[in-house]
């Protein structure tokens, strides 16, 4: 293989990570603030927040809908028993980063 | 603890087979960020080991990950009290490998280290053998400050059970509870600060509380406190009169609650320097804490007795190639809880990817949640969400906090219900 072939070969192999062919991996893959925080949610909603048992699920749910569910948990505008003193540690941009990596989880 | 022969120590399973796995598992030695299949070992199986091996795989395939453990299968320390309340056996908290192995390719070694050469970037086995790494990550657990409590030793445990790790110890309280007359005294002692779990000690109490009143009504449990306070005090002591009247009686060290010696001979614990014996039917003696062991001889812990680390990524601060996680670390406000090393190791696991990545690693946050259970349908909680400000974690202003301590029936058991999701979930993303 040539230089200019093997960098192709690189490039192309790069764009494959970057944009996804794998799509498990790639969510998976993904370091960003709003996956760092997601996985914090997942010791209590499940790994991917494909809960187990009695906690709700909260995978593939779409991005404005969950940061909407956050924001009115931090406003205490509805019900909860731990959510609301979660929801009060992050901000707005925090919370639709974390809610668009979530909504990505099929 | 046991010796490994050298057939044990080779039986290593994962996705390369044996042969290849420890080809690979002990080869590498030097820094590969830029090659081809860096090498992270990571030491301990429990909350903060087997997650951070389990997000490595998926943060990275390409990232070889060796898990070493001593035992084949890990009981968990959170749900171990509920085994006293009745409504959990031993084998609903044990987990082993095999999901870690077969569907996320962590190879497995069963076996025991003695220490880690940090030059040389060696973990050193108990038969000899030696394990080369690019990255490490030790997740060690805690060990008992023997020399803390005149009286109490490795044999007094099997009289005076600790229970402070879940597994035979677990079995043995177990055992005497059962066995205990009815007007009998269960004595608990917690340990100072800092230590795994702290409201642990609280839980147990209401556990076996619950336990006692179907079985043994007139029991008494007596916590003798080397503290002042405890975790959720108001919540716990508000619900132990709801539910269980006088049974329990804590008794902070100011008014006596200090031991100065015990002598497990006669479950006889001595108070007030001395002055006041208080005899047991059964005695829960929890030791005062300190690093796993594999900590202090690998070099990794200050005078403390625990680990000072860099709270972004979880390097050592004494050998930074290191990652400590989970209670042996000293991870600014976060407590010793399985919730937080579950936590910890995936932000650790973040951070040696960005740094194979050549990226930077995202400002990290954490929260911790903790449920303890005062009866099956009777749940409260602490939460709260940290962030790290001036390279230090601290909690974050107006969020967390506990439960309301006033609530009705159906608030209480929602959060007993989720305490049960909490545990199905934590160990989910832990071991399967």
């Amino acid at each position: 293989m040539t230089t200019s072939k093997r960098n192709i070969s690189c490039a192309l192999l790069l764009g494959a990570m970057l944009f996804g062919v794998s799509s498990t991996h790639a969510a998976g893959g993904e370091i960003t603030r709003g996956s760092i925080i997601a996985s914090t949610c997942f010791t209590c909603h499940g790994t991917d927040g494909k809960a187990l048992g009695s906690m709700p699920a909260i995978n593939g749910i779409q991005p404005e809908r969950l940061a909407s569910m956050m924001q009115e948990f931090r406003a205490g505008s509805r019900a909860a028993t731990v959510m609301n003193r979660h929801a009060s540690g992050y901000t707005d941009e925090e919370i639709m980063e974390v809610a668009e990596y979530l909504g990505k989880l099929k | 603890m046991y010796n490994m022969n050298r057939r044990k120590v080779l039986k290593i399973m994962g996705a390369g087979g044996a042969a290849s796995a420890l080809a690979t598992a002990g080869c590498s030695t030097a820094d590969k960020s830029s090659g081809a299949q860096p090498h992270v070992v990571v030491i301990g199986g429990g909350f903060g080991g087997a997650t951070c091996a389990k997000y490595l795989r998926r943060l990275d395939p390409n990232i070889r990950v060796t898990l070493i453990e001593q035992n084949t299968q890990y009981t968990t320390c959170p749900g171990s009290n509920w085994v006293f309340g009745g409504h959990r056996q031993m084998s609903d908290i044990t987990f082993n490998y095999d999901t870690l192995v077969k569907k996320y390719g962590v190879r497995l070694l069963t076996a025991r280290v003695d220490r880690v050469d940090a030059e040389s970037k060696q973990v050193l086995l108990a038969t000899g053998d030696k394990i080369g790494y690019d990255r490490l990550v030790v997740s060690p657990g805690i060990d008992f400050r023997w020399e803390y409590m005149d009286g109490y030793d490795q044999a007094a445990t099997e009289i005076m059970p600790h229970a402070w790790k879940a597994g035979p110890q677990t079995t043995n309280l177990l055992s005497q509870l059962r066995s205990m007359r009815d007007g009998g005294t269960v004595i608990i002692c917690p340990p100072p600060m800092p230590f795994r779990c702290p409201p642990g000690p609280p839980e147990r109490a209401s556990m076996i509380a619950h336990y006692l009143k179907q079985h043994k009504p007139r029991s008494k449990v007596l916590i003798l406190d080397a503290k002042e306070k405890f975790s959720k005090m108001g919540l716990f002591r508000s619900a132990w009169k709801e539910l269980y009247g006088d049974m329990i009686e804590f008794v902070p060290a100011s008014k006596g609650g200090k031991i100065s010696r015990v002598d497990p001979k006669t479950r006889t614990v001595y108070t007030e320097d001395g002055f006041t014996a208080h005899k047991g039917d059964v005695v829960n003696f929890i030791p005062a804490q300190k690093a796993g062991n594999l900590a202090a001889a690998s070099g990794l812990t200050n005078q403390s007795g625990w680990c000072p680390v860099n709270q972004h990524t979880f390097e050592s601060s004494i050998h930074p190639d290191i990652h400590v996680i989970g209670d042996a670390a000293v991870a600014g406000v976060l407590p010793k809880s399985g919730h937080t090393a579950n936590n910890i190791a995936k932000m650790t696991a973040a951070a040696i990817v960005s740094h194979f990545r050549g990226v930077e690693l995202p400002v990290p946050s954490h929260v911790n949640t903790c449920y303890s259970l005062v009866s099956p349908d009777y749940g409260i909680s602490i939460a709260m969400v940290y962030r790290l400000e001036e390279g230090k974690l601290t909690q974050v202003k107006g969020a967390g906090g506990l439960s309301p301590m006033k609530a009705d029936a159906k608030l209480r058991a929602q959060e007993a219900n989720y305490a049960t999701g909490w545990y199905d979930n934590i160990t989910g993303d832990t071991f399967g």
